[in-house]
């Protein structure tokens, strides 16, 4: 299975990003990063502690489950609930730089359900998207300020990422067919 | 005019017959009973090899709902279905609407048999006016008008006092006090066998006490009175342990069981269809050692008769939540398979000893010319096919109603033709 | 994934499926901190809330839980009334099928009403109490709260005390607590037990003392003022006397006890109200954790097969 990218790699994207977002946005002020249920947890927490790394700000990380607001919850044919997961942002959102971090973006759409999750819990200043891999087929005018790789693929192929923190192993895979 | 069944197996217990024989019938009646009969003019019913003529069978628990509930069954549609399930005659029970506690409805559910022609039809009478309990009914206008037999079924006789009453006066008149034993109090609202299944499912139970007390009772007075006592369908141990005490001491007690009652238990209340109103009937479905008894009493000559509670209710009737439907299913057209199916077939009983229960017997306590295949008896006959299969199907049933459980059931043992009066009224290939 | 369509009762479920449910549940309950409580998971559904007893607080509840999930309710209370109009149950609801709805909620008297809906009709059909028979939200959110505080359910001692004969709250909390691997005591007059209640795997006691004894939970049931007349009991006072909690039996039970009831409270017949507001009660939590079950139930179900599966 091809491997587009592999722990080092990915460490040094991670760290990359880091040092964009504290340009970006001189400094740390009302950040706050808040990872997508659900490998982009462990990755807000990595940038987290990247930030706290070149800065030594520690920036408040939340965990969203989007899967209540998904557009294509109901309308699936015959298939099994998706697992919920508990939200936990244990901090006000309003007036906050709000960092979304997602593994994968390939549609958008969950990045529009992540939208819409955040406004229910306050109004941010801004919202930016980090993403580890962007893999193009957007149906939806969703751009990430932040990507750690851009891999263009086809909608046959499914990109795997995967992070210590769950899979035991962190790299980034791209194969045929359905994703398992 | 003259009929001859040419063939078969005869049994008949009240005349000791059982042996391959020719039946002739004429004018009506039974004319002969012998070997290689010649036809002589006579119409020639050819008895297959493996089928059984018997003495016509006899229900003696039938509700055939006319007059006032004609939407679920009617004498016509009652009889027809009776002689499609082998019986030649049916007693038909008094909780009609009006009640039937006068002469005046015994004579028009007399004519309205006669008029259908089919199987014969001997009313049954209530004990007391509208079966109210309060007073007694004319049990002599109504034993002269055609009644066999007395009781307020439906409901059990009310009180002591008033079923001391009845056996001394019906003794007069030599016919027998049927009970519906209940104990009011008891039963309560209950809905279902006071059991491990109605729990769990969170039914009003009805205890078995609520029977036996009852049969208690009637066998108690029937030794007080010297009067005849005749259980309705029985359902539980404790029963026919009371009653089998009471024929011990040689009181006039017997005692009818009806085939759900010796087929199914109260699991079915969960299994196949949890709340299937199509098991709900009074008495209910009780446990599997009730039906286990009730077998073993059927097989020791304890239980005297099966008699099938027809019981017809409209499917809007029956279509309802548990609580709300009424009980009570329809079983003269399933009553000979599950009788051969069950038990003659497993070998509980003999060919002989159905014959007893369905026939015999049933002649016998109601005191019915039938039950017999002796010379100068009327003509009813009903030729069985033990070995043949049958599906059950409540949509085709004859009855007007179709609140059967049995309905998709395979069962082996199937009824050939009726003969009522020497006159076949029912043949199994020519079924309409 | 749950495996059917309804939610009929507790003894359908597989231990998994119960899992299941209390673990969304969980998640559910963070939305109610939310500022904004709702989320638009059900959006365009509807769901109608048929009620053939009168309730409030099972009522109130599925109608938060559905509003929360931003789906469209409708409650009809059906008075008894128009029951005796003759309307039968099936043509009630084949009228209101008209309307399209995604989920019936169905609150009923008689026993297995609601499986009669669920195989002659083509909604999803949610059990909110049927008869004596089950109410499996009930059950689920009384889990839920125990699973909360003791953070297990295998091994607890749970003791129920009440009229055991007629509730279906003490059906379904069997059923569930059974398949939990809990150790369940029923305690009750021996004319409110049921005959069976051992061969529910229930240890029957007409001791209060005895059920509470080192008990985690104790779950009091409600004692109807009818009762008197069926004579299951003397008196409620004399009820109270022999099975009512008192702050006292209590301390038979271990220190960190919880004391649960499914509502609405007799005060001074079933319960004292030293306890029912004393420390260890945790009933108003049940109420909203209600809410938290009841969203995680109708999410499980709206995601099956529209039609029948």
């Amino acid at each position: 299975m091809p491997q587009v990218m592999d722990a080092d790699r990915m460490s040094r994207a991670l760290t990359r990003i880091a040092h964009e977002i504290l340009e970006r946005n001189r400094g740390t002020a009302e950040l706050a990063l808040v990872g997508i249920r659900r490998r982009g947890v462990p990755l807000a927490r990595r940038i987290a502690a990247a930030l706290h790394d070149i800065n030594g700000d520690d920036v408040p990380t939340g965990a969203l489950d989007i899967t209540l607001y998904r557009d294509d919850l109901m309308r699936q044919p015959v298939g099994p609930q998706p697992v919920l997961r508990r939200t936990e942002i244990p901090f006000s959102i309003d007036d906050r730089r709000i960092l979304l971090v997602d593994d994968v973006l390939y549609t958008g759409r969950t990045i529009r359900a992540a939208l819409d999750a955040l406004i229910d819990f306050g109004r941010p200043r801004a919202i930016q998207l980090i993403v580890l891999i962007d893999r193009g087929h957007r149906e939806l005018p969703i751009k990430a300020d932040y990507v750690g790789k851009n891999i263009p693929t086809s909608p046959a192929e499914s990109v795997q990422v995967r992070l210590i923190e769950i899979d035991g192993t962190d790299e980034v895979i791209v194969q045929n067919g359905e994703a398992s | 005019m003259k009929l001859l069944l040419r063939g078969g197996r005869v049994v008949d217990p009240a005349t000791g017959t059982d042996g391959e024989f020719d039946v002739l019938v004429e004018g009506g009646a039974i004319a002969r009973v012998a070997k290689s009969l010649p036809s002589e003019g006579a119409d020639v019913f050819e008895v297959r090899p493996g089928w059984i003529v018997t003495p016509g069978l006899i229900d003696i628990h039938v509700h055939l709902r006319e007059p006032g509930q004609e939407h679920k069954e009617t004498i016509a549609t009652g009889v027809r279905a009776a002689v499609a399930g082998g019986f030649t005659a049916v007693a038909c029970m008094p909780n009609t609407d009006p009640v039937n506690d006068h002469p005046g409805i015994t004579e028009l559910i007399l004519k309205r048999a006669a008029a259908a022609g089919l199987a014969r039809v001997y009313p049954i009478g209530a004990v007391s006016i509208g079966s109210r309990g309060e007073q007694l009914a004319e049990l002599g206008a109504q034993a002269a008008a055609g009644c066999v037999a007395f009781t307020d079924d439906g409901r059990p006789v009310a009180s002591a006092l008033l079923m001391r009453r009845a056996l001394e006066y019906a003794s007069m008149l030599g016919v027998p006090i049927i009970d519906h034993c209940e104990d009011p109090s008891l039963k309560g609202d209950g809905v279902a066998h006071e059991g491990f299944f109605a729990a769990r499912l969170g039914l009003r139970g009805i205890p078995a006490a609520a029977e036996s007390i009852m049969v208690e009772r009637g066998v108690s007075l029937a030794e007080l009175t010297g009067g005849t006592f005749h259980v309705a369908h029985m359902s539980v141990r404790q029963s026919l342990r009371a009653v089998r005490d009471g024929k011990s001491r040689g009181v006039n007690v017997t005692c009818e069981v009806a085939p759900h009652h010796f087929v199914l238990t109260d699991e079915s209340l969960e299994s196949p269809v949890r709340y299937d109103t199509n098991v709900k009937m009074n008495p209910p479905l009780r446990e599997a050692a009730d039906r286990d008894a009730m077998i073993e009493g059927i097989a020791d000559g304890s239980v005297d008769v099966i008699a099938t509670d027809h019981a017809p209710h409209h499917s809007d009737e029956k279509l309802v939540e548990f609580d709300r439907a009424p009980f009570g299913i329809v079983g003269l057209e399933t009553c000979v398979p599950l009788v051969f199916d069950r038990l003659v077939h497993t070998g509980r009983i003999t060919v002989k000893r159905a014959v007893e229960l369905l026939s015999t017997n049933p002649a016998r306590i109601l005191r019915l010319p039938g039950g017999s295949l002796a010379v100068g008896r009327p003509a009813d006959l009903t030729v069985l096919a033990p070995d043949a299969e049958v599906h059950v199907s409540a949509a085709a049933l004859a009855s007007k109603s179709k609140n059967t459980p049995f309905d998709g059931w395979s069962l082996k043992g199937a009824v050939a033709a009726t003969i009522v009066g020497g006159k076949v009224v029912f043949s199994a290939g020519t079924r309409g | 994934m749950l495996r059917s369509r309804h939610l009929l009762g507790i003894a359908d479920l597989e231990p998994a499926e119960i899992r299941e449910i209390l673990e969304t549940a969980e998640a559910m309950k963070e939305i109610a901190a939310r500022p904004i409580k709702k989320v638009p998971t059900l959006r365009g559904r509807t769901v109608v809330n048929l009620f053939f007893e009168p309730s409030t607080r099972t009522r109130t509840s599925f109608e938060v839980a559905e509003k929360r999930l931003s789906a469209d309710t409708l409650s009809v209370a059906v008075a008894t009334s128009s029951v005796t109009k003759g309307e039968t149950l099936l043509d009630t609801v084949r009228n209101l099928e008209a309307m399209a709805p995604d989920i019936i909620v169905m609150r009923h008297g008689s026993s297995g009403a609601p499986h009669l809906l669920a195989r002659l009709c083509r909604s999803r059909i949610v059990n909110a109490g049927d008869g004596m028979h089950e109410h499996p939200t009930q059950a689920l959110l009384d889990a839920f709260t125990i699973l909360e505080h003791k953070q297990r359910l295998d091994g607890l001692k749970v003791a129920i005390v009440g009229d055991l004969l007629h509730s279906r709250v003490l059906r379904s909390n069997v059923h569930l607590l059974g398949k939990m691997g809990v150790d369940v005591w029923g305690c009750a007059p021996p004319t409110l037990m049921p005959r069976d209640l051992p061969r529910f795997g229930v240890t029957a006691t007409t001791s209060i003392d005895e059920a509470v004894q080192g008990a985690d939970v104790v779950m009091m049931l409600r004692i109807q003022h009818e009762r008197m007349h069926g004579h299951y009991i003397p008196s409620t006072r004399e009820y109270f006397e022999l099975f009512g909690l008192t702050p006292g039996r209590l301390r038979r039970a271990k220190s960190d006890v919880i004391i649960m009831h499914p509502g609405p409270m007799n005060r001074g017949v079933e319960i004292d109200s030293d306890v029912a507001d004393g420390p260890y009660s945790v009933i108003l939590e049940q109420v909203a954790n209600g809410v938290a079950v009841r969203m995680a139930v109708l999410y499980l179900l709206a995601g099956h097969d529209a039609e029948g599966d």
